[in-house]
């Protein structure tokens, strides 16, 4: 199977590698897939609460070539974007830029569960930080 | 500097010797007579060619000239033992023993006669080398037992079965045993009568031969093994194998196996010294590597490995200079990971993880360096990317997490 143009240059320099800090804020992490069945994605994404909006983003994928590609340009995909627009993002369209062939369709679809996944992980952290704070209030009232 | 692309992938193939070549070159030209014509020199000439390569392979494997078979390769070898044996043997019984290690063109034709209701078929386990153990052959054994058919060498770990010690249970209880001996024919010392084989299967193309042409040896005495015709026609081949004879291909087989009986003995060696130095230059490098197969029961030139948290497939992508292959869902066709690999019992994703490296003639001392060297970067790059080995790294054991698959 010939590999498309994209996909090899994904693979050979692929867009921010990496992990954020452990102590970093407003990062939401997202885990797909599973290493039996082949593939795994994590990634991770920078929200700024204020403005809602995908500052930064890194990945890093176990998985074939396709899967690499795959995640490689959904970071660059939804760097800049709104939580909106990111939760919008349909594997089509990752499908249709890499132009990958129909047995990799599914490294699209993890890619696609891999925004989903980090979204719904920044969401709960900052719910949980906001009933810490409102907790850290209530006992300070106690005090 | 190296040559590239290198070729590291001699168990799927071999180039044709050059050697072969020359011999066949002859039989498309100016002797290019069929066999089977009785009555002018054009068909003495290809008769004397087949006839020659007849005993070229027989001396190979310890068998006689005429117990020799031609077929188009090993999956038609393989398929006529088993589906033939089955059939002329019906009265007898309808028992058979392979293992869940076997060649697809063995496992597809069990499944085939126990999906038409011809035979039941027993898969023996392998143990974590993938050998399988006789005594499990033995106690498989009923009354209805037919034919025992377990290969010789694996085609994806290498490891060598205890062959005659198989044969010797199959004599001893008058069962058929059939051997698919497609990867050890030609690398190690292969001998029907020590090793007590009825059926055995062969194929060119893996010994420096040319592809589509093979043979199937059949006992003719001691006991007399019989097989039912799986293809109509003129009745060559003593009524076993119809079809004309592929002479350029019979002539490039016959020539292949007398240089292999030559030079198996040094070429062993050298590929064994090869093999071993490939294996702990990667073993020195990087760590998490583990061989898959029998440490010292190994076919020389075979080493397959998994990388940890690596996926095979995207190994092969990085190091595209060089043809091996791997065991990797994404490689073939059916999307599983190897069925060999996983029959170990290790975990799945090392399935998954895990190259074949197959050494062949035409490799060098400085090819397997150019691959060690390559191959150990591409791993560390694809480690520095793999969420597995970060995870392994900060200690987590993988197997207590949680996955979300889809």
């Amino acid at each position: 199977m010939a590999y498309s143009t994209k996909v090899i240059d994904h693979y050979t320099n692929p867009r921010n590698v990496g992990s954020f800090a452990k102590d970093e804020q407003n990062v939401g992490t997202g885990v797909v897939g599973a290493p039996e069945c082949g593939d795994v994605m994590k990634l991770q994404l920078k929200i700024d609460p204020e403005s809602g909006l995908i500052e930064d983003a890194k990945f890093k994928t176990f998985g074939c070539g396709s899967a690499i590609a795959s995640s490689s340009y959904v970071t660059e995909l939804v760097k800049g974007k709104r939580l909106d627009e990111a939760m919008a993002i349909k594997n089509t369209s990752i499908v249709k830029e890499l132009n990958l062939p129909p047995v990799k369709i599914h490294c699209s679809v993890l890619a696609e569960d891999a925004i989903k996944a980090a979204i719904s992980d920044w969401k709960k952290h900052q719910s949980k930080e906001a009933d810490a704070s409102s907790d850290g209030s209530k006992k300070a009232e106690q005090a | 500097m190296v040559k590239l692309p290198i070729y590291m992938d001699n168990h799927a193939t071999t180039p044709v010797d050059k050697r072969v070549v020359e011999a066949m070159l002859p039989y498309f030209y100016e002797k290019f007579g069929n066999a089977a014509s009785r009555n002018h020199s054009f068909g003495w000439e290809a008769e004397e060619a087949v006839d020659k390569s007849r005993n070229q392979i027989a001396a190979l494997i310890n068998a006689k000239s005429k117990e020799i078979i031609f077929t188009s390769g090993a999956t038609e070898s393989d398929n006529l033992a088993i589906k033939g044996v089955v059939e002329f043997y019906k009265d007898k019984g309808n028992h058979v023993i392979s293992c869940v290690t076997e060649h697809k063109a063995v496992l597809d034709s069990c499944r085939a006669l126990e999906r038409g209701g011809k035979a039941t078929v027993t898969y023996l386990p392998v143990d974590k080398n993938g050998m399988v153990d006789p005594d499990d052959v033995r106690k498989a054994i009923t009354d209805k037992t037919v034919l025992i058919t377990i290969m010789y060498a694996n085609n994806e770990i290498g490891t060598i079965h205890p062959v005659s010690e198989i044969g010797k249970i199959a004599k001893e209880k008058g069962i058929v045993f059939h051997c698919d001996a497609v990867q050890a024919v030609g690398k190690i010392p292969v001998d029907v009568e020590r090793d007590n084989i009825d059926l055995l299967s062969m194929s060119a193309h893996k010994i420096y031969g040319p592809k589509g042409i093979g043979a199937i040896y059949v006992r003719s005495k001691g006991p007399r093994v019989r097989l039912a015709a799986q293809m109509d026609g003129g009745g060559h081949e003593r009524g076993m194998r119809s079809g004309t004879l592929n002479v350029t291909g019979i002539v490039g087989l016959g020539k292949a196996c007398e240089i292999a009986q030559t030079e198996m003995a040094e070429e062993g060696r050298r590929l064994i010294e090869l093999r071993d130095k490939l294996q702990a230059g990667i073993f020195e490098r990087l760590d998490e590597v583990y061989l898959n197969g029998h440490p010292t029961q190994r076919l020389p030139g075979n080493f397959n490995v998994s990388f940890a948290y690596v996926e095979g497939e995207s190994l092969l992508m990085g190091i595209s200079d060089i043809a091996v292959s791997s065991g990797s869902a994404c490689t073939s066709a059916t999307l599983e990971p190897s069925y060999v690999i996983r029959a170990l019992g290790t975990d799945e994703e090392l399935a998954h993880s895990s190259i074949r490296f197959g050494l062949g003639r035409f490799n060098t001392e400085e090819e397997v360096d150019f691959v060690t060297d390559r191959v150990s970067k591409e791993v560390k790059r694809l480690r520095e990317m793999s969420p597995l080995y970060e995870m392994a790294k900060d200690g987590i054991d993988l197997k207590s997490v949680q996955w979300k698959a889809e």
